[in-house]
């Protein structure tokens, strides 16, 4: 087993995995107890858009993707606090038009030269040394953060109403949290790709959530969880040469059934 | 001396008038209850009170501080979070160490804590707590600031009746340095805690439970307080509505 660790590409693939997992983790906190879910998938499959673009436009896909994702959200953000009726519609909207723009654009470009698939399922084995450098940079900017405005996302992710009586600006504070979402889905996208990035940002978070006495707990517990399931899911991956996104995603489920029917039997047990 | 005064407020949302000519006096110490029937104008007045809605005619002059005390306590249990990270959420955002709390605000939210007489439960999750103890919470959490008047919309909602009563016992134990308005369909809060009610369906009805005068029911109009004195649970003279 060991031997396979001085491939650089395997290497690579541990690194941005554990980074990748400690954003989700910190992220998908905010976003399962913001109860944003959704949008945060709208801005995943949305993001293709940003792909589309920079592929055709011929600039690094990442920029693209980031920037594209994040005027999604800012997007989101200004309908969601304007109004909250319509939103399921909104980001329904988003969430096809986006990738539409995407594939046309890919579509459009001459000499097509993007494997669809690597972004709808990830590529964790084909990162390179520049995407480590980019997903470390946007990790540290979501820890930065989230650290110096604890206490604002905080009191605006517990109750909004009451910290906008209390002088925090909550808007400012849900576009934030928004922002970095859209962020975190973009560097989880080369993990385990865009349709998967979701079950990243829920399944870790959700054990973690059951297990944690505050939010700051929650965020680092979920890290580790998500860095688990993804290096085991790698290892599977790579030892039965299936599709590393989804081999994560499946391990993370088995783990979370797993849970659950312990937590059962400890109630029942305790019942007795 | 009068620390809330209401002149002349009106407001609609649209068309018709949800609050119409409130005129309302609340004196230091005062236990005041706002009452009245849902749709009845109560939470309006409660978010011009509190600044969440612009007033349209009239005025609302505050001259001391207001803590409040949201109606919903049972929204977002799953979420993790220890009741003092709860409690120190109290404090109003003038002065913050560049990461987390500081030492000051942490003491003066567990003084708030042993207020309310929940200090042994500073580091339990918010969700395990029943709804009377997470009430006590979120009142610990409107004294962090240290208001001169605690505003309360509906208090005892989906509380039982054992942590009703502790609620009401706190207040009248609160009130005894601080103003309490309460804002409730909930008619026990007359018996025997508000000092003033005020009955609220559009207008405004001022009951003093202190005076006694004689009332008498215009046709098929009830409000609480009568609803009560037919009751006869309790000897509260008084009602012009």
């Amino acid at each position: 087993m060991l031997d396979i660790l001085q491939y650089e590409f395997i290497q690579n693939a541990i690194l941005a995995g554990i980074l990748v997992s400690i954003a989700a983790g910190i992220i998908g906190s905010l976003i399962v107890v913001n109860r944003m879910v959704f949008l945060a998938g709208g801005m995943a499959h949305t993001a293709y858009g940003g792909i589309g673009l920079a592929v055709f436009f011929g600039f690094p896909i990442f920029l693209g993707a980031s920037l594209f994702t994040i005027a999604a959200a800012l997007i989101i953000s200004a309908i969601t606090l304007k109004q909250k009726n319509n939103i399921d519609t909104i980001i329904g909207l988003i969430w096809a038009v986006g990738m539409a723009i995407g594939i046309i654009l890919i579509d459009l470009t001459p000499g097509y030269n993007v494997d669809l698939m690597s972004y709808l399922f990830g590529s964790i084995l084909a990162v390179s040394s520049n995407d480590i450098l980019y997903i470390s940079i946007l990790l540290t900017i979501i820890i930065a953060t989230v650290t110096l405005f604890y206490r604002e996302i905080l009191a605006v992710s517990y109750d909004s109403e009451y910290a906008a009586l209390s002088g925090v600006n909550v808007k400012l504070f849900y576009t934030l949290i928004l922002v970095l979402s859209a962020l975190t889905v973009v560097i989880a996208i080369k993990v385990v790709g865009l349709i998967l990035v979701i079950a990243l940002l829920t399944i870790p978070i959700y054990i973690g959530q059951k297990i944690s006495n505050s939010l700051a707990q929650m965020m680092i517990l979920s890290g580790i969880l998500s860095s688990i399931f993804t290096l085991i899911g790698l290892y599977i991956s790579y030892s039965y040469d299936i599709t590393s996104g989804a081999s994560i995603i499946l391990t993370s489920a088995v783990a979370l059934l797993l849970y659950l029917v312990i937590e059962k039997s400890i109630k029942k047990l305790n019942e007795k | 001396m009068s620390i809330l005064q209401i002149k002349d407020l009106t407001f609609s949302y649209h068309k018709d008038n949800v609050l119409e000519d409130i005129n309302l006096n609340v004196e230091e110490k005062d236990f005041i209850a706002i009452i009245g029937p849902n749709g009845g104008g109560k939470s309006t007045l409660l978010k011009l009170i509190l600044g969440i809605n612009d007033i349209q005619n009239g005025s609302i002059n505050i001259s001391e501080s207001i803590g409040y005390v949201p109606q919903n306590t049972n929204i977002n249990t799953s979420f993790p979070i220890k009741v003092i990270e709860v409690v120190v959420m109290g404090h109003i955002n003038e002065k913050r160490p560049l990461f987390g709390y500081s030492k000051n605000e942490i003491s003066c939210a567990m003084d708030a804590l042993k207020q309310v007489g929940m200090e042994d439960y500073a580091n339990h999750r918010i969700g395990s707590l029943s709804g009377g103890q997470r009430q006590r919470i979120m009142i610990a959490r409107a004294l962090c600031a240290h208001p001169k008047i605690l505003l309360l919309d509906e208090p005892t909602s989906s509380i039982d009746v054992e942590g009703q009563k502790q609620i009401y016992d706190l207040l009248k134990e609160l009130n005894k340095s601080i103003t309490i308005i309460v804002v409730s369909h909930d008619i026990s809060v007359i018996l025997g805690f508000a000092s003033k009610v005020a009955h609220i369906n559009k207008t405004l009805t001022f009951h003093d439970t202190h005076l006694s005068k004689e009332f008498n029911t215009q046709d098929e109009h009830f409000c609480e307080v009568e609803l009560l004195q037919m009751l006869n649970k309790k000897s509260i003279k008084n009602c012009e509505c």
